[in-house]
């Protein structure tokens, strides 16, 4: 196979991780909707967490997303 | 944001003042320009703020309270009592990325955390330090912080390997989460001003985008610096308590 070929399928098969990350900040801020809800005095303690955890799954999007571009634009 | 002939030419490295010492090339770049910028804000705000330190504070020694305030909270509730000694390096690292996120949203700017080495220091310099403390408080029962407490002994081929592996990433995930986020949100930026240019008339669709996309870069920037320090603040808890 050509070799720019296999970067470009690499790269787009690369960013199917990132469907698993959608779900993961959507169970993140369903979880942190809910307890607001059941409990809103407690909005200050869970909200940095939530916004921790955010970020952390976040992060797993943007790791995949780096060797999509690595194979794109480096290789 | 310049956007050249790529959205990516806003993260080239330039020479300001071109020093060699032998082979070694240490000039003082654009990025290294922007880390003494930020230096310099953080250090004006905090010591201006508090230079006529009142009990009731005017508006600039709130934002410096604020600040500290925030970041006390967080080593004192993640890291607890012990973690008092290690709040200047958090608040150090937080400032520092904050004021670097933030300074490299200005147009024509350059974001010196949106480039690997930066960010691949300030995790690598966080994991040596935790690591070399845990050494410190535990010495060699410093590895039972690999088995975790109450787990089968028939699962520790399994386990200890995989724990581990995910410690010596924590620098690699350390760095590339700060490092991705800014990379990718910045050139986005930089992309949509590029549509804006190009679709001439109907160029306010991209360019209204753009301003809801900065107003979600501040956020994220704002986050990012959080959540490096937060994390700083949960290994630090990590090779105290060992878990």
């Amino acid at each position: 196979m050509d070799p720019a070929a296999a970067k470009m399928i690499g790269a787009g098969l690369a960013a199917i991780a990132l469907a698993g990350v959608g779900v993961g900040i959507g169970n993140v801020f369903s979880a942190l909707v809910s307890s607001i809800a059941r409990n809103p005095a407690a909005r200050d303690q869970v909200f940095g967490i939530g916004m921790l955890g955010f970020a952390l799954t976040e992060a797993v999007a943007f790791y995949a997303l780096i060797v999509s571009l690595l194979l794109l634009f480096v290789l | 944001m310049a956007a050249g002939p790529s959205p990516l030419e806003q993260f080239r490295i330039e020479r300001l003042i071109p020093i060699h010492v032998g082979s070694v090339d240490i000039s003082y770049t654009n990025s290294a320009l922007l880390m003494t910028i930020a230096v310099a804000l953080a250090t004006l705000l905090l010591v201006g703020a508090t230079a006529r330190a009142a009990l009731v504070p005017g508006r600039w020694q709130s934002v410096a309270e604020l600040l500290y305030e925030f970041i006390a909270g967080m080593v004192r509730d993640n890291v607890g009592t012990e973690g008092r000694q290690y709040f200047p390096l958090v608040f150090s690292i937080f400032m520092f990325i904050l004021f670097g996120n933030l300074l490299g949203l200005i147009p024509y700017s350059f974001t010196f955390t949106g480039q690997i080495v930066v960010t691949f220091a300030l995790a690598l310099f966080v994991f040596a330090f935790v690591t070399v403390l845990a050494f410190i408080r535990h010495g060699i029962s410093f590895f039972k912080f690999f088995f975790p407490p109450g787990a089968p002994l028939l699962m520790a081929p399994l386990l200890v390997p995989i724990e581990i592996i995910s410690y010596l990433t924590r620098p690699v995930s350390l760095s590339l989460r700060l490092f991705a986020n800014m990379l990718a949100g910045h050139t986005m930026l930089a992309v949509f001003a590029g549509f804006t240019v190009a679709l001439g008339l109907f160029g306010f669709l991209p360019l209204a985008f753009n301003v809801a996309l900065l107003a979600l870069e501040v956020v994220i920037n704002l986050l990012q610096a959080y959540v490096f320090a937060i994390l700083t603040c949960l290994y630090l808890s990590d090779a105290i308590h060992l878990h």
